[in-house]
């Protein structure tokens, strides 16, 4: 048998096996229910934030003054050069470790390990509060010393605030949100609670929420700072 | 993969268990509760809305003859009518009402996957309509904008409601958005999840389709209407410039620069667009199920129709900017959007065909249900004829805001869905209620409502055709309209008051009936799960002990050989009157 036929064979078993989740006699995910109800919440919230990054993208391309050099707003001096986008780079690190984190969480919850499971879950809520103080850091720094503000800015175009402000702020209150979703999982997890119930795939949930804020940021990193 | 229909984990998913009246009825996180506080809200401020068009009626037909309707007045009232009734109303009446009610009892499941939010989202709900409300009472009064509000001139002094209206509508978009999440990942993971025994897809009756997909969509197109709301009210607090360009405003040069009013349209109606169909599609799924429930007839073409409501779903989200043809946008832009325009109405086509497919032949019993399914696909196609006009970019631009307009959205997103609403009030009255309603007061308001439907919508598509404007407080001298428009102006105002009056019977009908005879648990002959409640009407719950299995599709009207000329689908299937199996058509 040729290989293209093996192949083809290949992908028809695969489409068949989907053909048959979704026209079987039973749940269409196999997935407890939240974590269903998780991955279609994560899917509207996609979108929440691809409008925002559209319409940022819109309201950039036409704008009537010039945008601001970004990597120059965003640069840091350690008392040497401005570096551009230093402290971007530390937040985008440490957000994208806290999913590392979280990930080994999730691991040593389904390995029934209560204990490596709080305290990398509250890990993972350190590294959330560090990412949300750096922007507060961030925000300060433009409000106060560049004099940035929603409605207008010394640099350039008036909608560089306003997107920024916006976006970076909608994806705050997100991981602001998970740090408690975070703290209140860890402690069912402390509790014992999912030992009762036999599952730990809350967790798990909590996990899927984490990892997509990291990858929205990610979004946001490329979008608005690298453009 | 191992077998996890839910029926094989009921005991995993502990009911919550109301004892007192207050968890019963008022916090309560019973499905069937929860669908009749919804559905009871959103007739209320539809009520309202529908008091509001009577006043732009009355001003349209005799203008300057009421002191207490101003321009502004009118201005606001168009807003909110159209606002409450395509969202506060259909929107939550169809999703919230409808489909909380039936997805856990056509799909044999005990409730929502997650009763407690299902429950928030009510009450969540319930605030943005108080917030909505509230606008009439603050300085300003509500938004005159209209019901797209559109930017500048929704941000902007002069309109009415610029200071405070539009805020507390954008805040309770907001609050409403929210609601829906809440409920809508329920219905959509149900729908997935928690399905019974034998409860395959492709056995679900269409009214669950019709619902579940039209939850996608609005989960989907909803974050376009929420981040265009965040950002106008951004725009209107705090000064930004998203959707606000310099302009002049009461003579003087704005605080806004550089915003594109255009990026508003964009996602506004890239919500707005979908938004039609989250109204349509439920209601094309529920006209299904009483079509062929009292035509006696298996629906024509399950699969077709199945596979028609996703592609609607699918194509609604790249239509929009159908509605944008005189927005100044690049014409191969339109020319793109009439294409697939035109593509949607095969799919809607196929349903309209399908439907009349049904009752052909059929032993069609014309109870109040059926006939205001069949009024249905009389305004729906008109509707829909009339849509073709519209979606071609040539023909629209002449038409575009003129009563032309009214008269087609009002035909086919407002009067068609609403019958729908009637019909399957009537339908499922004796489930939800567990008694019979008045059969000749039910006719009655039938014919009222549709004949009177006819004549106020009809005329408006000759009013547009001459070039009258929409939205317009009064006409005065203008040469081009005719005297004999006024003239029809005052008969359309007769018959929407008319109309307006006739619910009243409905009302009456829904209330008396409350404490009227008994209704038997399966009156009309059905099919589906809703019917075979071991409780009539089905109590907390739905199914006492044990789940339902499924055995056959929900359309097993008139099977040859069979005893009676319905199987319920929890029916095991007898000797030689097997019914037919939509995964197996040809045996």
């Amino acid at each position: 048998m040729s290989s293209a036929a093996v192949a083809g064979e290949a992908t028809a078993s695969r489409w068949g096996s989907v053909v048959e989740d979704w026209s079987a006699e039973k749940q269409t995910f196999h997935a407890p229910w939240g974590k269903a109800m998780m991955w279609i919440f994560l899917l509207s919230d996609t979108f929440i934030f691809s409008c925002f990054l559209v319409g940022y993208m819109h309201v950039r391309i036409t704008a009537q003054i010039p945008w601001p050099p970004v990597s120059e707003v965003f640069a840091l001096s350690f008392g040497g050069d401005p570096i551009p986008l230093i402290l971007i780079a530390i937040m985008t690190f440490v957000l994208i470790t806290s999913s590392g984190t979280m990930a080994m969480a999730v691991n040593y919850g389904y390995r029934r390990n209560k204990k490596v499971t709080v305290l990398l879950m509250l890990a993972t809520a350190l590294l959330g509060v560090t990412f949300v103080s750096m922007q507060a850091f961030e925000w300060t720094k433009l409000i106060v010393d560049e004099g940035v503000r929603p409605w207008g800015n010394p640099m350039g175009a008036p909608q560089f605030g306003a997107a920024f402000f916006m976006i970076t702020g909608f994806h705050g209150m997100h991981v602001s949100a998970g740090v408690i979703y975070l703290l209140v999982i860890a402690n069912r997890v402390r509790r014992g609670d999912y030992d009762k119930s036999g599952s730990y795939e809350t967790v798990e949930i909590a996990g899927l929420y984490w990892h997509f804020v990291d990858l929205v940021w990610v979004f946001i990193f490329a979008f608005f700072y690298l453009w | 993969m191992a077998y996890v229909a839910i029926a094989d984990r009921d005991h995993e998913h502990e009911l919550h268990d109301p004892h007192t009246f207050i968890t019963k009825y008022v916090w309560s996180q019973d499905h069937k509760v929860i669908a009749i506080q919804y559905s009871l809200t959103a007739i209320f401020v539809g009520v309202i809305a529908l008091l509001l068009s009577g006043m732009m009626r009355l001003q349209l037909a005799f203008p300057d003859s009421f002191s207490f309707i101003a321009p502004q007045d009118y201005y606001q009232f168009v807003t909110i009518h159209g606002m409450i009734m395509v969202i506060y109303l259909l929107t939550a009446l169809f999703l919230g009402g409808f489909g909380n009610y039936l997805i856990p009892l056509m799909c044999g499941s005990r409730d929502m996957v997650f009763p407690f939010m299902n429950m928030l989202s009510y009450w969540v709900y319930l605030l943005s309509v108080i917030i909505l409300l509230t606008s009439f009472f603050v300085p300003g009064g509500p938004t005159g904008a209209g019901w797209t509000l559109y930017p500048p001139q929704a941000v902007m002094q002069g309109t009415p409601g610029s200071s405070w209206g539009i805020i507390l509508m954008l805040v309770s978009l907001g609050v409403f958005i929210v609601a829906f999440t809440m409920g809508g990942l329920n219905y959509v993971t149900t729908v997935l999840q928690a399905r019974c025994k034998g409860m395959t897809l492709m056995r679900m009756p269409l009214s669950v389709w019709g619902i579940f997909i039209a939850t996608i969509l609005g989960l989907l197109a909803f974050p376009a209407l929420l981040v265009s709301a965040i950002m106008m009210t951004l725009d209107a607090t705090i000064g930004t410039s998203f959707f606000m360009p310099a302009v002049l405003e009461a003579g003087m040069q704005n605080d806004h620069e550089g915003g594109s009013p255009i990026l508003f349209q964009h996602l506004f109606w890239f919500f707005g667009h979908p938004e039609v169909y989250i109204v349509a599609l439920p209601a094309f799924g529920l006209v299904s199920d009483i079509l062929a429930c009292h035509a006696r007839k298996n629906i024509f073409g399950y699969r077709q129709m199945v596979w028609a409501i996703v592609a609607i779903g699918g194509l609604s989200f790249i239509v929009w900017a159908h509605h944008m043809y005189v927005s100044g946008m690049d014409p191969y832009f339109g020319f793109f959007f009439a294409t697939t325009t035109l593509i949607i109405a095969v799919p809607t086509a196929i349903k309209v065909y399908n439907w009349v497919l049904t009752l052909y032949e059929g032993d069609i019993h014309l109870r109040v249900p059926m006939l205001f399914c069949i009024g249905f696909i009389f305004t729906f196609i008109h509707g829909g004829l009339t849509g073709l006009f519209l979606g071609n970019v040539v023909v629209d631009l002449p038409l575009s805001d003129t009563y032309f307009v009214v008269g087609h959205f009002h035909m086919v997103m407002g009067v068609s869905p609403v019958l729908v609403v009637f019909a399957a009030i009537y339908h499922w009255y004796p489930k939800i209620t567990g008694k019979m309603y008045n059969e000749t007061m039910g006719k009655w308001h039938f014919w009222f409502t549709f004949l009177g439907a006819y004549s106020i919508y009809l005329p408006m598509h000759y009013l547009g055709i001459l070039g009258v404007p929409r939205r317009y407080f009064s006409y005065g001298p203008t040469e081009f309209i005719p005297e004999s428009a006024q003239a029809m102006n005052v008969g359309i105002t007769y018959s929407a008051l008319f109309v307006a009056a006739a619910q009243i019977l409905f009302f009456v009908n829904m209330f008396m009936s409350l404490r009227g005879k008994k209704s038997d648990p399966n009156p009309w002959g059905a099919t589906t799960l809703e019917w075979r409640t071991p409780q009539h009407p089905p109590k907390h719950g739905n199914w006492g002990p044990s789940l339902p299995t499924v055995y056959r599709w929900a359309y097993d009207y008139s099977v040859p050989g069979a005893a009676k000329d319905f199987i319920s689908q929890d029916e095991p299937a007898a000797p030689g009157a097997e019914g037919f199996d939509p995964e197996h058509p040809n045996g």
